[in-house]
């Protein structure tokens, strides 16, 4: 259910960057970075996408998510190690806790893809 | 003609709703208040942990309710009845506060009351442990909320809420010696992810822990600013 309200976000979010455009593009594809570590589930994601983006300036504009894996930084190894989700999160040498997450927090708005109308 | 273009945005996606919860925050910051936002899975003790919280503090501190539910206003209707002004915010469909939403009930304590008269505002989240941890409503911190009846692997199961969480309450505590719960692997399965978070065990029941919980929460609230005259 709140992949629902995420893509409300995302809507309000990409709306705000359009209202900025002086010519009014044609967005074609949104490419999002997902961590694996947020709340979003990326299939759900899409689904919402498409059904709250008909009839709207998003019309027909697909939607691209990249998983982006959880990786942590054990300062007592010094070095990075990817934490099992939903089983283990401190570092599986020395067993310090998950402190300084390097990635998969991400929810993101990486790029967007459009069309342009050029004058003639 | 057109001519297809890539633009690079490298915004977060909830940026508008980061953006009206850093809004919020300035407000509460303008008026010297410290808002808290309490999460927890439905039934962990949020809404009699705010009826143990108003009655016990509301001589010492100034203290409001902004309460999320889903359709009622049953949780409202109980903690109304301590003074403080409580701000129901039904959610709709929607399964967390958002930072409109809370906006919503800031602009209604400011049209209300003198907010300047206020040192906390305490938001209760609707009561679910994926959403709310992603959605910042402008708190200046995060109190968790996990019922022992919920069992020690909570957190691994849904880990951001714990993990970003500054204090987390461990409730209902009196029920311990009917469950097999073992407290100590609950606290090691927090701190693997969050070694920094305050865990405080209550029993809103027999008292418990509460004098603790009572002291986080008036070490969180910031120090008045003296007024010249």
């Amino acid at each position: 259910m709140h992949e629902t309200d995420m893509t409300k976000a995302l809507i309000m979010t990409i709306q705000d960057w359009f209202d900025q455009q002086v010519e009014k593009p044609q967005i074609t594809k949104i490419h999002l970075l997902v961590g694996q570590f947020t709340c979003v589930e990326p299939v759900s994601l899409q689904f919402a996408f498409e059904v709250q983006t008909k009839q709207t300036f998003l019309n027909g504009a697909e939607l691209v998510i990249k998983d982006v894996p959880l990786v942590a930084y054990c300062h007592t190894c010094q070095t990075e190690y990817s934490p099992e989700i939903g089983l283990q999160y401190s570092c599986p040498t020395c067993r310090s806790p998950m402190d300084d997450i390097r990635s998969g927090r991400e929810l993101k708005i990486d790029r967007i893809e459009h069309h342009q109308c050029t004058p003639a | 003609m057109h001519q297809s273009i890539d633009t690079a945005i490298g915004l977060n996606l909830l940026h508008a709703n980061q953006a009206g919860a850093d809004h919020n925050r300035a407000h509460f910051d303008e008026w010297g208040i410290t808002c808290l936002n309490l999460m927890s899975s439905p039934g962990a003790g949020k809404t009699v942990l705010l009826e143990k919280t108003l009655a016990a503090l509301q001589s010492e501190l100034k203290m409001a309710v902004i309460e999320g539910d889903m359709t009622t206003e049953l949780d409202a209707d109980r903690l109304r009845q301590y003074g403080s002004p409580v701000i129901a915010i039904n959610t709709g469909r929607s399964c967390h506060l958002d930072a409109k939403m809370v906006a919503g009930g800031i602009h209604r304590l400011q049209e209300d009351y003198n907010p300047k008269e206020f040192d906390l505002v305490l938001v209760e989240n609707v009561g679910n442990l994926v959403c709310p941890a992603e959605f910042e409503v402008g708190e200046h911190s995060k109190v968790a909320l996990l019922s022992v009846t919920e069992g020690e692997d909570k957190p691994l199961k849904y880990p951001v809420m714990f993990q970003e969480a500054d204090c987390l309450l461990i409730t209902k505590t009196d029920l311990i010696p009917h469950l097999d719960i073992d407290l100590e692997k609950l606290a090691a399965n927090v701190r693997s992810m969050n070694p920094h978070v305050t865990i405080i065990p209550v029993s809103a029941k027999t008292g418990e822990g509460l004098d603790t919980w009572f002291s986080w929460v008036k070490s969180q609230v910031k120090v008045p600013m003296i007024v010249s005259i």
